[in-house]
């Protein structure tokens, strides 16, 4: 790792001393000598110096190679890697048949019989010769011992239906046999009879239905008014703010839904016991809400539940809660069927079936003083939550936090609003709301500087908040925040201010046909500024109260035991990390337990970048606690506290194992005294802390095909402490990337509240043939206030936020246009051409 | 997965004479009254188009003649007049023949950018023109060429212009008992081969694993000022792969000034009939085709 | 060679009023070992890897050619097995990912390389990801930047953005020569 000192010297540097005197004392003779002299150093800076100890005006370079110690700031290889480039990594179907050591067990392999419509009352099944259906176990809610309802937020959504079909793709039943292709074929000979019923296929509509006088009951689909969640920030008095305002700028933005689309599709492996525990295998983030649903369908309590993650091929939210959906369809068939059951989907039933990003409309009106300060922002942000609430309440309120960017204004209201549909639920999408705010405010952002006669960056610079000022809920930014400087590092890496000149200078040109062989291409460059919240909105991560274990075993191997899962973004490898530097110990020396409901204790869901931060906040106090056990404990187990060999450690662990049995410590998740949060006023700190980014993207426009091509993309970002710069940068990467998806090629063709593209060949993600370079550059702030390991905050879904607004903004440079709606797609550009009757011809 | 095994037959075929025989069984010829379509055997080439439909529980049940095995049916020849292709060419070997990218290279073009590489490690051409897809990529290129193919069953051998080929959606002039055994593209003269230009262009939003949403082909000899031997055919803007004839002959022998190119994007607009489906709309592929004939020429004024 | 799964149960199925079609006894080599075993003969050849052979690191992401999660080496070339019927892989030559790493103890260097350079996160693309890897280095040993985009433009991954994946890739070409830990291939 190259780092490159910016002003003030590191003060790890400052630590040489101690750091050679250490290297002295010690024999050279481990295998890991230097990784470890590397941790003790870091660790005695963690220490001693408490969070104020890291990297102080240091600038990491996302692409230096990578140091092989697992010092937190190294980049040490991925724990699972060998396993995954080798193939043999276990993701759920590839578990062998003999899996639970009883040798080979023949599966019963379920498939999921779905609503062909949106809305509508199934009256009757039946069931087509073509099958021997005598073989064939089918279930159905009658089934179901427990409650038919997938516990979340509210038991809206049920785990079969019974009488209501409430969406396209709900499931109605589930057939199983131990021939998938019987099974499969099953599938089409079931005929269901289903009275339809008008369904609401718009977000708006469905609002305005839910709240007219006369609603009936085609017009009110849920609860009383078809609103899952509603709230309003207010700051300031926004009713009298625009007396004092010299422009008022207006505009309505939207996105669409987007698929998360992991490679890996959905899929679960359930058996149950003599007793009638029951075991779930599976691809899945959040260990504990599958925990949690499958008590409720199956009435049992939490000891007789067991759930374990297996290799889970990407996320990215959409395994958040539609697990919960599969495991218990699973577990009941493997219930009816008396053996082992396996859902696995195919990429179709994935793609239709299982939740997506909530589309989004957000209204902003802001009014602005003439020399660019913006007074006052009014902000109407609703969400698409689909048919039923899952987790749209608190993506709704993500995203009403973050809808009035990273700006310092005094009077802000914002009003959100998430409303029922017959589509099917839209769920849990890396950014979690954030991206869907942050495209309309960042978009709204270079409306407003083209109405002012400013430039974007200008009115950025003068608009950006510092520490000291408020965000919209009134939280006071203690923490340092210095945007300005990461916005500087954006423009001077991109060349920003050159570029944006010439192309309007190009672009001029070329509309004038003096453009030569590329006087229909069209250039632009776009900026973003954005903050992403890290953790659990609001008192969310109060409520969780997460714990995390660590405890060694007799040969003096440490497990950190936490429900966190890995899901390509690095856990294991993370985990390590801070407990190898905490408790200066080789890699090898600890463990990271898989995520098993009956062997690690809840340490909340894998969601809202909270991994590293939260968990590994406590994984990192664990560690630190077990140490000091140590350190503490009587003669004969004593260990140094300025440091000790691998065999050392081994050493007291066994002594203190001898006298007192266990070596355990559970920590759990303290809030701050000073983190103060009003969820019903929704007011004071919504988060911790904050990741702050400031994005650039490039891009070139055919007017000949309407194509966009992103050409140069740029992302600095300061996140506090960086773990592990590699894994770091690429969870960057992999969320620049989605966001280009999300900007220009994502969408679904929705026909009748049904995706009719679910195939990989019609939605259309990047290939590597269409990702830009991707410049990925961390900037680390001195923030003696961060709690995470080392100062580290939230880094996984920040990326999402700010790709798509900084294209747009390009893209509108590059064609004049307002294009406030994505994904754009070429069609939707001609489109915009059209409406602003500028057609090319 | 969701095809069902039981219901699908399947055998190798080494020769060509091995495979036409089993093709003749049941279609209404040597042997016998005609089968209903699912008792005749269908020839499966490269699998990049028919395996998709079968993963999908989507391929007809039936029986199928795996074709790859044989030799007859591959290799690219040179001769002075002509270039033949064996059915089973695959795009790799046609973006791999240095001769194509010389004379044909809107065919190299459509092959290198079809699917990706595993796709045209397999896919064939033969397979991209009898799947008959009015989307495929090789076509536009084909028809720009004037190519013929040889057509192939136990009652004999006959050629067909490519132009007269596809006649309907998924319909063609390829009775059921025949095998497409080589695609002919036939050779311009040295001179005029130094003068022709060749223009493809295929648009399908991503750069890579992209189906067309318009695919534009277009070449012509130069003659002075003026244009000759003008083709154009276009992709996913009609039922067939579709040569524009009537485009062509607004052209034909014409100095392409603004006017003229502005004529021949008006008849190429009532030419083409392109539709809206879930991959683009009616609107954007008329208008991006014609954005493509005004590109063609203008590209080729710059030659 | 084990026969089970649903390929044997398609000699039972004359119940349910279809026909039983012949299966036909599959020979080829895998990873190097001549292999036999009885199978549909439209059986997907990503189906007799992951179900007959106990070969899972062949992945299946689409069943439509898009994505090359289940991309091996037939007779060298690069191909997705999920689009390839069984009777087509009749005296073939496949490689998987598990016949990428020399031994057991080493990897090869495109393998290594994903290790260091984070070309693998979830890892679900990965193998076919390095066999799509490995068929470029050999057909292009030196493959610019633009070449190694175009040739895994058919492996879909949708965690990395790529960019880790192409400094792998760039990495095991480094890496060319006896030197590595991987060993050379
Ligand atoms: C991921 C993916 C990407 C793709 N991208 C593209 C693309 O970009 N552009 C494009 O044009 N296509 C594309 N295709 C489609 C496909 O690859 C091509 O159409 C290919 O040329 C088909 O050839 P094949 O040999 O694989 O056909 P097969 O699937 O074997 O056969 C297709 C049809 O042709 C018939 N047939 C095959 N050979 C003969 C013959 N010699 N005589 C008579 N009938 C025959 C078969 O009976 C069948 O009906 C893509 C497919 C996939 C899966
Ligand atoms: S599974 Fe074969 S390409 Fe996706
Ligand atoms: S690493 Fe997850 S899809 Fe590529």
């Amino acid at each position: 790792m190259r780092i490159r000192p910016q002003g003030k010297q590191p003060r790890q540097a400052e630590k040489q001393p101690s750091h050679s005197r250490l290297a002295g004392a010690r024999p050279q003779e481990t295998d890991c000598a230097n990784a470890q002299l590397d941790a003790v150093a870091a660790t005695q800076a963690l220490t001693q110096g408490g969070d104020s100890a890291y990297d102080s005006g240091v600038k990491i370079d996302a692409e230096a190679s990578a140091l092989r110690a697992y010092a937190i700031g190294g980049s040490p290889p991925r724990r699972e890697g060998p396993e995954k480039v080798r193939g043999q990594a276990l993701y759920v179907d590839d578990l062998p048949a003999d899996f639970y050591g009883t040798g080979e067990v023949e599966l019963v392999h379920g498939v999921t019989v779905r609503s062909p419509v949106a809305r509508g009352r199934l009256r009757a099944i039946g069931f087509l010769p073509g099958v021997p259906w005598d073989e064939i176990v089918v279930v159905t809610a009658a089934d179901i011992p427990g409650q038919n309802h997938i516990a979340l937020l509210e038991n809206d959504q049920p785990c079969l239906v019974s009488g209501l079909i409430n969406h396209a793709e709900e499931p109605l039943l589930i057939l199983g046999h131990p021939d998938r292709v019987i099974a499969e074929r099953a599938r089409t000979l079931v005929r269901l009879e289903i009275d339809p019923l008008p369904p609401q296929l718009d977000l708006d509509d469905s609002l305005r239905r839910g709240t007219k006088p006369d609603a009936g009951p085609n017009d009110v689909i849920w609860g009383k008014d078809n609103v899952f969640k509603t709230f309003t920030i207010e700051k300031g008095d926004v009713a009298a703010a625009w007396a004092g305002v010299d422009v008022i700028v207006e505009g309505d933005y939207e996105t669409g839904a987007q698929e998360q689309l992991y490679i890996e599709p959905q899929g679960m492996l359930a058996r149950v016991r003599p007793d009638g525990s029951v075991e779930v295998f599976g691809s899945l983030q959040c260990p504990y809400y599958v925990h949690a649903a499958l008590m409720a369908v199956f009435n049992l309590p939490a000891d007789k539940v067991r759930i374990v993650q297996t290799e889970t091929g990407g996320g990215f939210g959409g395994k958040e809660e539609y697990p919960s959906m599969i495991a218990a369809h699973t577990a009941l068939l493997a219930r009816k069927a008396g053996r082992p059951a396996k859902i696995v989907y195919d990429r179709l039933e994935d793609m239709v079936a299982t939740t997506k990003r909530h589309p989004s409309r957000t209204h902003i009106k802001t009014g602005w003083r003439h020399d660019g300060t913006l007074v006052v922002q009014d902000i109407d942000f609703r969400l698409d939550g689909g048919a039923y609430m899952t987790l749209s309440p608190v993506v709704l309120s993500r995203g009403g936090l973050h809808a009035a960017g990273p700006y310092a204004c005094d009077h802000v209201r914002v009003r959100a609003r998430a409303a029922a549909t017959n589509m099917p639920p839209h769920g849990a999408f890396r950014g979690f709301g954030a991206p869907q705010s942050v495209f309309a405010i960042e978009r709204h952002m270079d409306e407003a500087a083209a109405k002012l006669g400013m430039s974007e960056i200008a009115l950025r610079k003068k608009n950006l908040v510092r520490d000291g000022q408020t965000l919209s809920t009134g939280q006071v930014l203690r923490e340092r925040v210095d945007m300005r400087a990461l916005l500087d590092r954006a423009l001077a890496l991109s060349g920003y201010e050159a570029k944006r000149a010439r192309y309007d200078e190009e672009n001029r040109r070329a509309a004038q046909g003096q453009g030569g062989m590329h006087a229909q291409r069209r250039r632009g460059i776009g900026v973003a500024t954005f903050m992403h919240g890290a953790g659990f909105t609001g008192s969310g991560e109060r409520y969780l109260a997460s714990k995390v274990t660590v405890d060694c075993d007799a040969t003096g191997q440490v497990h950190v035991r936490a429900s966190s899962t890995e899901i390509g973004q690095g856990t294991n490898t993370i985990f390590t990390q801070i407990a190898a530097e905490i408790l200066g110990l080789p890699p090898d020396a600890i463990t990271v337990v898989r995520p098993d409901t009956s062997q690690v204790p809840n340490s909340g869901p894998t969601v809202a970048s909270r991994t590293v931060m939260v968990v590994g906040g406590l994984v990192a106090r664990a560690c630190q606690q077990l140490k000091t056990r140590l350190v503490e404990a009587g003669q004969g187990m004593r260990l140094a506290a300025a440091g000790y060999r691998p065999q050392q450690f081994r050493a007291a662990v066994q002594a203190y194992l001898a006298q007192h049995g266990t070596l355990s410590v559970t920590t759990e998740y303290e809030p701050p005294p000073d983190v103060q949060w009003d969820d019903k006023a929704y007011r004071g700190d919504a988060y911790a802390t904050y990741a702050w980014a400031a994005y650039v993207a490039e891009v070139e426009v055919d007017l000949v095909t309407y194509e966009t091509r992103v050409l140069d993309f740029v992302a600095v970002q300061e996140v506090g402490k960086v773990v592990h710069p590699i894994l770091a940068a690429g969870q960057i990467e992999g969320g620049v990337a989605q966001g280009v998806g999300f900007a220009l090629y994502e969408k679904v063709a929705w026909r009748e509240g049904r995706m009719a593209n679910g195939q990989m060949t019609n939605y259309i993600m990047p290939t590597s043939a269409d990702v830009p370079p991707i410049r990925v550059e961390f900037i680390e702030v001195e923030n003696p206030r961060l709690r995470g390991p080392g100062g580290a905050k939230g880094i996984g879904e920040l990326p999402l936020d700010g790709t798509a607004p900084a294209i747009l903004n390009a893209v509108a440079q590059a064609t004049g246009l307002r294009l406030n709606q994505i994904p754009l797609l070429p069609e939707d550009l001609l489109a915009a051409y059209a409406r602003a009757g500028l057609e090319n011809g | 997965m969701r095809a069902y095994l039981p219901e699908y037959e399947a055998v190798s075929a080494r020769t060509l004479v091995e495979a036409l025989t089993l093709l003749a069984q049941g279609a209404g010829g040597l042997d016998g009254p005609a089968q209903p379509p699912g008792r005749r055997w269908q020839p499966i080439a490269g699998g990049t188009d028919l395996m998709v439909l079968f993963s999908a529980g989507k391929l007809p049940a039936g029986r199928y003649l795996d074709i790859w095995g044989i030799e007859e049916l591959r290799g690219i020849t040179v001769a002075p007049s002509h270039i033949d292709l064996g059915a089973l060419s695959t795009f790799t070997q046609v973006r791999q023949h240095p001769l194509l990218a010389c004379e044909f290279s809107s065919l190299t073009q459509a092959a290198i950018e079809s699917g990706a590489i595993a796709i045209q490690n397999r896919g064939t051409l033969g397979g991209n023109i009898a799947n008959a897809s009015p989307a495929a990529d090789s076509p536009p290129a084909l028809l720009c060429y004037d190519a013929e193919l040889e057509l192939v069953s136990l009652r004999g051998a006959r050629w067909v212009p490519y132009a007269e080929f596809h006649t309907g959606y998924k319909q063609m002039q390829r009775a059921s008992d025949e095998l497409i055994v080589r695609i002919r593209l036939p050779r311009l003269s040295a001179v005029e081969r130094e003068r022709q230009v060749h223009y493809y262009r295929k648009v399908g939003t991503r750069k890579a694993q992209a189906i067309s949403k318009v695919c534009f082909a277009g070449s012509f000899v130069r003659d002075g000022e003026r244009l000759s031997r003008v083709r154009i055919a276009l992709g996913s803007v009609a039922p067939i792969p579709l040569r524009c004839p009537r485009t062509e002959a607004v052209l034909e022998g014409a100095v392409p000034t603004s006017a003229v190119i502005a004529a021949a994007q008006e008849v190429l607009g009532s030419e083409i009939a392109p539709i809206d489906d879930i991959r683009s709309t009616q609107d954007y592929r008329r208008t991006v085709a014609q954005n493509l004939l005004f590109d063609f020429l203008a590209q080729a004024a710059l030659h | 060679m084990s026969t089970h799964g649903h390929d044997s149960h398609h000699a039972t199925t004359t119940s349910s009023g279809t026909f039983t079609r012949p299966l036909i006894e599959l020979r080829l080599r895998v990873n190097g070992i001549d292999t036999v075993c009885v199978v549909h003969p439209m059986a997907r050849l990503l189906d007799v890897l992951r179900e007959s052979l106990h070969l899972s690191g062949t992945k299946e992401g689409c069943g439509e050619g898009e994505c090359g999660a289940c991309a091996v080496l037939l007779n060298g070339e690069l191909v997705c097995s999920c689009l390839v019927p069984a009777l087509q892989a009749m005296g073939t030559e496949v490689t998987t990912i598990e016949g990428v790493a020399p031994s057991l103890a080493t990897l090869d260097r495109v393998q290594q390389a994903f290790v260091d350079c984070g070309g693998a996160q979830c890892g679900i693309c990965t193998p076919g990801m390095i066999l799509a890897a490995k068929a470029l280095l050999t057909r292009c040993p030196q493959p610019t930047e633009a070449e190694i985009r175009e040739g895994l433009a058919g492996n879909l991954c949708r965690c990395t953005g790529y960019t880790k994946i192409f400094s792998s890739v760039l990495r095991a070409c480094q890496a060319d020569g006896a030197t590595t830990e991987g060993g050379e291939r």
